[in-house]
C-alpha cells in the first residue's frame, strides 16, 4: 500500500526528470533506435528514405571487410596500452603531487593544461612537434647525436599508431591523476604514518597499503579510461584522417557513413561498435564488483 | 628502555608557531603526559618526537642520541594513533605482524610473536578478522598490539582513547597503566583529558600555544600550579576566579573585591595579587553574613554522589560550589556566604603568576573572634 | 628484551633527504616541462614567420603578423563566435535541465530513480558514432544541417547526462535538514529547489558548467559531420581542416596561432577555477 504522501513524492519526482527524459529520448534513444533500424537496410545517406530491409547483410559486410578487423585491432592496441600506460604513470604522477614536492600548487595547476586544450589542438601541436623535417623533436634528437637523421614520425605509416598512443597519454593522463589524486586524498593519512613509524619499506607500503587502498578509485578511472579510448575519433582522424594504420572503429564507421554514404553498412559498422562496447563495460563493471565482494567476503 | 629529551625544539608550519623553545627530560621508564587545550601544540609535539614531523629547530634526544635527523622507522619507538590507523584491508594478524614482515623473521616467529601480543591483549580469539569488523575499544587493543609486537624502547600514544565511550575508556586506561607497570617502558601520552592525565602520569606536561606551562607530579600541579594557566586547566569544575585590587605595605597586603571581598595575606615574595582563585571543592557554604564573600545562591545540581551550587558573586563572575553532602533548606535567590581555609587560596598578579603567600591564619583568626 | 635496529648516523639520514629533494626536484621539473612544453613551443611558433619556423630557436620571435592574419580572416572569427554560441547554449541547456533532474534524482525517492541514474550514466559513455546516422537523419528532418543549432541539440546527448550525474552528486552532499526545515515551513519541491538549493549550488553549478562548457568547446565528431561550410564550423573543425595547398607547405604557423588563441581562454579559465574542476570531475568519478 503506498501512502498519499508517497504518491505525491512519486508525481513530483517525475515531473523533475520528465524534461531530462524527453530530450534524452530524442537525442539518445531516436537516434540509437534509427541507427539500430538502418542497419538492416541498404539506404544511403543521400535518399534515405528510399531503402528496403535486408536483414544482417550489412554485418556480414562489415565482418567480412579487413579494414574493419585491422580498424579493431588498431582500437584494441591502442586502448589496451594507453590506458595501460596512462595508469601507470597517472599513478606514479599522482602520488609524486601527493607528497610534499616544491611548488605542488603550481604543478597541480600546470597538470591541467593538457587536459583542458582541445584534441584537435593537441593533436595539431604535436603533429607539428613530430615533424620529420622540422619538428623540434626530431632537432632535438638530432642535436643530442641519437640518430644522424630525424624520424619520420607521422608520415611512416608504421610508427602512427605510437604516435597516437603517445599523443593521447600526454592527453589523458592528467584526467587519470586527478582522479587517482582524489581517491588518495580520502585515505587516511594516520595509516600511513603508522607505516612509517613501523619501518615499512617505501616499495611495500606502495605495494601492501596504498595500492590495495586505491584499488577501486583505479577501477573507476580505468573503466572511464577504457570506455573513451574505444570510442576515440578525434584524436587519429584528424591526425592521419582515414590512413588504415591509424584507423579507429569509430573512424571506420564514420567513413563508411558519411564519406562513402552507406547508411546502412555504416550503422551496422556503428552498431557493432556499440555492442563490443557494452560488451567490455559490463565485463569490466563485473570485474570491478566481484573484486569488491570478493574483498568483503574474506 | 630508553630516556628522551627535547633540546628547544621549536617548530613552525609556515609562519604559524606551533611549539615554541621546548625544553624537556623524560627519564627511563617514567610515563610523561602531555596535556592542553585542542591546538596548545601537544599532538605535533609528539609527533616531533617520532620523526613523522621534522623539528625546526633544536633537538630531539632519544637514549642519550640525538636522532633529529633520523628516521621515525630507526628511532626505536612505537605510535599509537587517535584513529588506531589500522590497515582496513589486512587481517587482525597481519595488521600486528607487519611491522615485522620487514625484519626478515620467519613466518613461524611472526606467528608466534602476533600470537602471544594477541594473549596478553585477549583479543586472540579475533585474528582473522578484519577491522571494521571489530568494536572500538577491541581496535584500540590491536593498535595497542601493533606497538607492543616491535618490543620499543618507547612508545608513543596520541590521545589513544579518546574514540571511546567513558566504560571501556576506563578499563584501556587500565590496561594502558598495567602495561606500563610490566613493561617498565618510556611511555609519552597525549591527551586533553585531565583525568587520564591524573590517574596515568609520573609526570605531566601542561602545554599551552606551543609552550610548557608546568612539568610535575599530578599532585604538584593540583596543589602548587605555577601560574593562573595551569590553576585552571587542572581541576574539574575548574577553579573559580575573581580579580581583585591589592594594597600592600611590606609583604602585608589587603585585598579588595566583589562580593564584600577583603582580605589580608602576607606574601612571601615581589608582586602584587591581580586576581584569586579558589577550586570548588575548597568552598564551603556559610550561613548568610558570614563567610569570605558574599553572593545570591542561583542553581543547585543534584548528581547523586555530590552536588554542585552556583552563586553568583557580581553580574560577571559565577562561583562553583562542589559540596559532599545536599545543602539541606537553602532556597536559590538566597543571599549565601563563602568560606574557605586560607591555604586553599591562590593569588596570581598581573601575569598570571601565582603568588606564595604566608597566611597568618591566627591573625586572622584572631580578627574575627574580636569583630564577633 | 628490546630488539636494537641497526641505523647509521644522523648525517647519513640528513644527506640521504637531501639527494631524495634534489631528485623530487628534478622529476617535478621533469613533469612540468613535460607537460607544458608543448603549449609553449605552440606560442614560440606561432610568433614565428617563414623560415624562422623551420630553425628550432627555443624563444619566440614575438612578431604576430599571423595573428593578425587570423583575426582578419572572417571565417575563423565566425568559428569562434560559431563555438561561443554552441558552448554557451549546451551549457545552459543542459544546466538547466541537469538541475531539476539531479533534484528529484539526488533527494525524492521514486521506483525508478535507480534505473534512471543507470541509463543516464550509460547514455555518457556511449560511442558517439552510434547515434551519428540516426541523429543526421533528425537534424535534416528538423532543417538543421549545416546550422551551428544542430550541434547544440547534438551535444546534449553528452552533456546532459555529465550535468545530472554531476550534480546529483553534489546535490547528495547537502545537508538534509536544510530540506527538512524548508518542509517544515511548507515549501514545495519547486520553492526547496529555487530558493533553497539553487543559491548554495552556485559553486557546484560553476564546475559542472565548466566542465560542461569543455566538453562542448572541444567535441570535433559531430562538429566535423553536421556542419558543411565554413561559415557555419566551429573552432576545432576549423582548426583541423586549416590545411595548406599541398602537403609540403602545411601552415603551421598560422595553425598554431589559431591552436594558441582558442586554447588561451580555456586555459585561464582552468587555472582561474582549478579546485572547481577538480571538484566537478572528482564528484562524477569517485563517488560514482
Amino acid at each position: 500500500m503506498k501512502t498519499r504522501l508517497e504518491r505525491r513524492e512519486h508525481l513530483s519526482g517525475l515531473l523533475f526528470v520528465a524534461p531530462l527524459i524527453a530530450v534524452l529520448v530524442l537525442v539518445a534513444g531516436w537516434p540509437l533506435a534509427r541507427t539500430l533500424y538502418f542497419s538492416l537496410t541498404d539506404a544511403y545517406l543521400d535518399d534515405s528514405a528510399n531503402h528496403v530491409l535486408v536483414g544482417f547483410g550489412n554485418f556480414v559486410e562489415v565482418a567480412s571487410d579487413p579494414v574493419w578487423w585491422r580498424a579493431v585491432r588498431n582500437t584494441a592496441i591502442f586502448t589496451t596500452i594507453s590506458v595501460a600506460i596512462e595508469t601507470v604513470l597517472g599513478l606514479a604522477i599522482a602520488l609524486l603531487v601527493h607528497g610534499a614536492i616544491p611548488g605542488r600548487g603550481l604543478v597541480r595547476a600546470a597538470i591541467l593544461v593538457p587536459w583542458a586544450m582541445p584534441v584537435v589542438v593537441s593533436t595539431k601541436i604535436w603533429e607539428w612537434m613530430l615533424n620529420d623535417q622540422f619538428g623540434v623533436v626530431n632537432r632535438a634528437i638530432v642535436g643530442l647525436g641519437l640518430a644522424d637523421h630525424g624520424v619520420a614520425w607521422v608520415a611512416n605509416g608504421s610508427l602512427l599508431l605510437g604516435v597516437v598512443i603517445f599523443i593521447d597519454v600526454w592527453m589523458t593522463t592528467p584526467f587519470m591523476v586527478l582522479l587517482i589524486l582524489a581517491g588518495l586524498q580520502i585515505l587516511p593519512e594516520e595509516i600511513f604514518e603508522a607505516a612509517e613509524v613501523d619501518g615499512i619499506p617505501w616499495w611495500k607500503r606502495l605495494w601492501s597499503i596504498t595500492l590495495p587502498l586505491l584499488a577501486p578509485t583505479i577501477g573507476v578511472a580505468v573503466l572511464f579510461r577504457v570506455l573513451d579510448a574505444l570510442r576515440m575519433f578525434d584524436l587519429a582522424y584528424v591526425l592521419a584522417g582515414a590512413n588504415v594504420n591509424a584507423m579507429t572503429m569509430s573512424i571506420y564507421a564514420r567513413d563508411r557513413l558519411i564519406n562513402n554514404q552507406e547508411l546502412g553498412v555504416g550503422s551496422a559498422a556503428s552498431t557493432m561498435v556499440f555492442l563490443l562496447i557494452a560488451f567490455v563495460a559490463i565485463f569490466i563493471v563485473g570485474a570491478l564488483r566481484l573484486d569488491r565482494s570478493g574483498a568483503a567476503e574474506r | 628502555m630508553a630516556s628522551v629529551a627535547l633540546r628547544s625544539v621549536s617548530k613552525s608550519f609556515g609562519h604559524v608557531p606551533v611549539i615554541t623553545d621546548v625544553n624537556l627530560e623524560i627519564a627511563d621508564g617514567e610515563l610523561v603526559v602531555f596535556v592542553g587545550p585542542s591546538g596548545c601544540g601537544k599532538s605535533t609535539l609528539l609527533r616531533l618526537i617520532a620523526g613523522l614531523v621534522p623539528v625546526g629547530a633544536g633537538d630531539v634526544v632519544i637514549d642519550g642520541e640525538v636522532v633529529t635527523d633520523i628516521p621515525a622507522s630507526k628511532r626505536g619507538i612505537a605510535f599509537v594513533f587517535q584513529s588506531y590507523a589500522l590497515y582496513p584491508h589486512m587481517t587482525i594478524a597481519r595488521n600486528i605482524g607487519f611491522a615485522l614482515e620487514t625484519l626478515g623473521l620467519s613466518r613461524q616467529q611472526i606467528d608466534a610473536k602476533v600470537t602471544e601480543v594477541a594473549a596478553t591483549l585477549k583479543i586472540d580469539h579475533l585474528l582473522s578478522r578484519r577491522p571494521r569488523e571489530l568494536s572500538g575499544g577491541q581496535r584500540q587493543r590491536v593498535a595497542i598490539g601493533r606497538a607492543l609486537v616491535r618490543q620499543p624502547e618507547v612508545f608513543l600514544f596520541d590521545e589513544p582513547l579518546s574514540n571511546l565511550d567513558s566504560d571501556l575508556r576506563m578499563e584501556m586506561r587500565m590496561e594502558i597503566a598495567k602495561l606500563h607497570a610490566s613493561l617498565a617502558a618510556t611511555m609519552i601520552y597525549v591527551t586533553h583529558d585531565q583525568v587520564e592525565a591524573m590517574t596515568l602520569a609520573d609526570r605531566i606536561v601542561v602545554l599551552n600555544k606551543g609552550r610548557i606551562e608546568q612539568i610535575g607530579t599530578p599532585q604538584q600541579l593540583y596543589h602548587a600550579p605555577q601560574n593562573r594557566f595551569v590553576a585552571g586547566f587542572i581541576g574539574s569544575p575548574r577553579m573559580n576566579f575573581m580579580a581583585v585590587s591589592a594594597n600592600a605595605s611590606g609583604a602585608d597586603c589587603s585585598v579588595q573585591g566583589p562580593g564584600n571581598l577583603s582580605l589580608d595575606v602576607t606574601l612571601s615574595g615581589p608582586g602584587l595579587p591581580t586576581e584569586i582563585g579558589i577550586r570548588p571543592e575548597a568552598l564551603s557554604i556559610a550561613i548568610q553574613g558570614q563567610g569570605k564573600v558574599t553572593g545570591t545562591l542561583e542553581r543547585l545540581e543534584d548528581l547523586g554522589h555530590e552536588h554542585l551550587a552556583y552563586v553568583r558573586i557580581a553580574p560577571d563572575i559565577a562561583w562553583s560550589v562542589r559540596l559532599p553532602n545536599a545543602l539541606g533548606k537553602v532556597a536559590t535567590g538566597t543571599s549565601v556566604g563563602l568560606d574557605w581555609r586560607f591555604e586553599d587560596l591562590f593569588l596570581f598578579d598581573r601575569d598570571g603568576h601565582r603568588l606564595d603567600h604566608s597566611m597568618s591564619h591566627e591573625r586572622s583568626a584572631a580578627a574575627n573572634e574580636v569583630r564577633a | 628484551m628490546s630488539t636494537r635496529i641497526k641505523r647509521r648516523s644522523g648525517a647519513y639520514y640528513r644527506a640521504m633527504r637531501r639527494v631524495r629533494q634534489v631528485a623530487l626536484g628534478c622529476v617535478t621539473a621533469l613533469l612540468l616541462f613535460y607537460v607544458l612544453f608543448p603549449y609553449y613551443w605552440a606560442i614560440v611558433s606561432s610568433t614565428k614567420q617563414g623560415a624562422q619556423l623551420y630553425e628550432s630557436v627555443l624563444l619566440p620571435a614575438l612578431d604576430f603578423r599571423h595573428y593578425k592574419e587570423l583575426f582578419r580572416d572572417a571565417n575563423f572569427a565566425t568559428s569562434i563566435f560559431n563555438s561561443l554560441c554552441v558552448a554557451i547554449s549546451t551549457t545552459a541547456l543542459s544546466l538547466g535541465l541537469g538541475t531539476l533532474a539531479a533534484y528529484a534524482l539526488g533527494r525524492l525517492s521514486f521506483p525508478e530513480r535507480r534505473s534512471l541514474l543507470l541509463t543516464v550514466l550509460m547514455i555518457s559513455i556511449f560511442p558517439q558514432v552510434v547515434v551519428l546516422s540516426g541523429m543526421f537523419e533528425l537534424i535534416r528532418w528538423f532543417g538543421l544541417y549545416n546550422r551551428v543549432w544542430s550541434l547544440v541539440f547534438a551535444y546534449l546527448i553528452f552533456t546532459l547526462p555529465f550535468t545530472t550525474w554531476v550534480l546529483t552528486s553534489f546535490i547528495r552532499e547537502f545537508p538534509r535538514e536544510l530540506e527538512e526545515a524548508a518542509i517544515m515551513d511548507g515549501c514545495s519541491h519547486w520553492r526547496i529547489l529555487t530558493c533553497i538549493l539553487l543559491p548554495l549550488m552556485g559553486p557546484a553549478l560553476v564546475s559542472t558548467g565548466l566542465l560542461a562548457f569543455i566538453l562542448a568547446w572541444n567535441e570535433f565528431l559531430f562538429a566535423l559531420t553536421f556542419t558543411l561550410t565554413e561559415g557555419s564550423r566551429t573552432v576545432p573543425v576549423a582548426i583541423g581542416l586549416l590545411a595548406g595547398n599541398s602537403r609540403y607547405e602545411y601552415p603551421f604557423g598560422p595553425i598554431m596561432a589559431a591552436s594558441v588563441t582558442v586554447t588561451l581562454p580555456l586555459i585561464v579559465l582552468v587555472l582561474f577555477f582549478q579546485r572547481k574542476i577538480v571538484a566537478g570531475l572528482t564528484a562524477g568519478a569517485v563517488k560514482g
